[in-house]
């Protein structure tokens, strides 16, 4: 009996050192991104072909913040994430202060082909959401407010007011309401920024924190009208709250994917980061959730319906219409010290 | 003079002492490990980083926002403090005064919203008192306002949370103060003539008043250190000491910037007893002189 067991559990053994040599031979990196709904879009559209294409094995873990996170790996010596999907300030901050490799466009030709402004020496943008001035439909069934002037024009637009209780974008939608033209806000005026926001200050009813928070104020008419994510909007107006946005003077923004200094797997790595940008992967991932692509090139695959392009925040004509953050700005002492100089603002 | 004899009595005392010793030696081992050692590693990050630095301190003794934040905290405290005192109170004597059967309803009932999570409760306020709330409406509908009033995302918000949280930790400590006290003063008091309002503040108060300050100590400590509710119901403008600590991972990436202000705060909370015990002497209000 029991030598029965031992000689099972010897078995069971053997086969397990089978397996992990086996997992060894094969290529595999480990992938981090947010989690949720999010992360399972990604699994569908990008993750699971890109592992098949390459025959390597993507391990996934996720984390609501990744940075602290990247900040103990990388100081540790020994990280075990490879590729890692994060707002692109973070990837900024992390190749600036040596926790993020230099990438070599010469591996990554998908990368390569995209615009400047959606890649940097240290990542490449992998999806896009926006800051959008949304309302509600109940209390502007028509003539609503279409930019951030008119957010501004509490005459000409009364009603209740939300902004976001974070500087990034609400700056940029400071200056625009004060005329600055989309395309020309960086760097940003920090002075003429803060100076916008104290006239409408008085005239805010929260200052929201969270995703969820917004998503609820508009729902539940606490407000007639906020910045807000895109996402969060359309789930809401999905639910059959009558509520809408404008992609007019949002603020476009993206986490993008970034390497850790010293990853275990850095050649499969840049081999995947390659595949994760490749257009047609890209244009896949807007079909299972509510953000745009990375990659612009995504919109000529044909994948993506002209329809449902229409709705998403980085398709050519909406990005158009829209500001696209500058995160190297806000990396930059200036977007540091004008991050600090919030709280002061709010408590004033 | 005979000679003297080992006390019987004292050498068992000193053994129970031992024991006891010995019984909380794993309760004060977890406290140390879990509790002291992690706020002091804490509290050295604060004037440590890359050698010593006071450069966290600084920026709390000199920039405003700090200020405000710790003005509006203690100011915040002690509202909740005061309010929990008046709705406790009542509460507690009651519960004091009844037959057992009901005195354990009115307890059960105290310590009822504890099964809740904080958030659940701050959520639950959200809902009762936002614009299109249900107080909102019944007004309206009563037709005794014309604007929604601004009930939440303001200080008044928070303040009714956080009553509404703390408020069994006012209660307990009263209503155990006041079983202790004999209910014979009360006769002695009104035999001797004195109508029930006199014996009450004559003999009642003046003994309640250990609960009073453990169920205010306890509140205002606790009420100090708010998080959840502030950030919730506040609307952003009411930004608490725990708000900044957090606020201040998210700025300065280090643990140091965050916990000086833990420090500050724990160290002021010291300051105000100790002043506090200087001004009143902590003995007489506790009967023991």
């Amino acid at each position: 009996m029991n030598t029965k067991r031992n000689f099972g559990l010897g078995c069971a053994l053997l086969g397990a050192i089978g397996v992990t040599t086996a997992a060894h031979a094969a290529e595999q990196i480990t992938f981090v991104s947010q989690g949720g709904a999010y992360q399972q879009a990604q699994t569908v559209a990008i993750l699971d072909p890109s592992a098949k294409k390459l025959g390597i094995t993507i391990n996934q873990d996720s984390i609501p913040d990744a940075w602290p996170a990247i900040k103990t790996q990388v100081g540790s010596g020994k990280p075990i994430w490879d590729v890692v999907d994060t707002p692109t300030g973070y990837c900024l901050r992390g190749g600036e202060q040596g926790l993020i490799e230099k990438l070599d466009f010469s591996k990554i030709p998908n990368a390569a082909a995209m615009p400047d402004a959606y890649r940097s020496p240290h990542s490449v943008s992998y999806e896009f959401y926006s800051s959008v001035l949304a309302y509600s439909q109940k209390t502007f069934p028509k003539d609503a407010p279409n930019s951030w002037a008119d957010f501004w024009d509490v005459k000409k637009f009364p009603g209740r007011r939300a902004l976001r209780n974070h500087p990034i974008a609400t700056l940029e939608a400071a200056l625009m309401a004060d005329g600055v033209a989309p395309d020309k806000l960086y760097p940003l005026d920090v002075e003429r920024a803060f100076k916008k926001l104290e006239e409408i200050k008085p005239n805010i009813t929260v200052w929201w924190t969270s995703g969820a928070q917004s998503a609820q104020l508009l729902n539940d008419g606490e407000v007639d009208m906020e910045m807000a994510w895109n996402g969060r909007v359309s789930a809401v107006a999905k639910e059959g709250a009558k509520v809408a946005f404008t992609y007019n003077q949002g603020i476009l923004q993206s986490t993008s994917l970034c390497i850790l200094k010293g990853a275990p797997n850095l050649e499969t790595a840049v081999k995947f980061l390659n595949e994760a940008v490749d257009p047609v992967h890209q244009a896949n991932l807007p079909l299972h959730i509510d953000y745009g692509p990375g990659n612009p090139k995504a919109f000529e695959t044909g994948v993506i319906k002209p329809e449902r392009a229409a709705q998403l925040p980085s398709e050519p004509a909406n990005a158009a219409k829209q500001a696209l953050m500058s995160y190297a700005w806000w990396s930059s002492p200036a977007g540091e010290a004008a991050e600090k100089r919030w709280a002061s603002f709010m408590q004033k | 003079m005979t000679t003297p004899v080992p006390d019987p009595s004292l050498r068992y005392q000193r053994r129970e002492h031992g024991l006891m010793l010995a019984l909380v030696s794993p309760a004060l081992l977890v406290i140390l490990l879990l509790i002291v050692m992690p706020v002091g590693w804490l509290a050295w990050q604060s004037i440590y980083h890359d050698g010593f630095t006071l450069e966290n301190y600084r920026r709390i003794f000199t920039e405003e926002v700090y200020w405000r934040s710790f003005a509006l905290t203690f100011e915040i405290s002690l509202a909740v403090t005061v309010l929990a005192l008046l709705l406790g109170y009542p509460v507690a004597y009651l519960a004091n005064t009844v037959p057992k059967g009901w005195s354990i309803l009115i307890l059960a009932l105290v310590v009822l919203p504890f099964w809740t999570s904080v958030l659940v409760r701050a959520y639950a306020w959200l809902a009762l008192l936002q614009r299109t709330g249900v107080i909102n409406q019944l007004l309206r509908y009563l037709d005794m306002i014309n604007e929604p009033l601004a009930l939440v995302h303001n200080t008044f918000g928070t303040v009714v949370a956080t009553v509404h949280i703390l408020l069994p930790f006012m209660v307990l400590p009263l209503y155990a103060t006041m079983q202790k006290i004999p209910s014979d003063l009360m006769q002695a008091g009104a035999s001797l003539g004195a109508s029930p309002s006199l014996t009450f503040v004559r003999v009642f108060l003046p003994l309640s008043l250990p609960g009073v300050i453990a169920g205010c100590t306890m509140v205002f400590v606790l009420c100090l250190g708010f998080y959840i509710t502030p950030e919730l119901l506040g609307g952003g403008r009411t930004v608490m000491v725990s708000m900044l600590v957090s606020r201040n991972v998210e700025l300065y990436n280090q643990f140091g910037a965050a916990s000086a202000v833990a420090v500050v705060l724990l160290l002021s909370v010291l300051l105000i007893f100790f002043a506090v015990s200087r001004f009143i002497s902590l003995d007489r209000i506790l009967g023991q002189k």
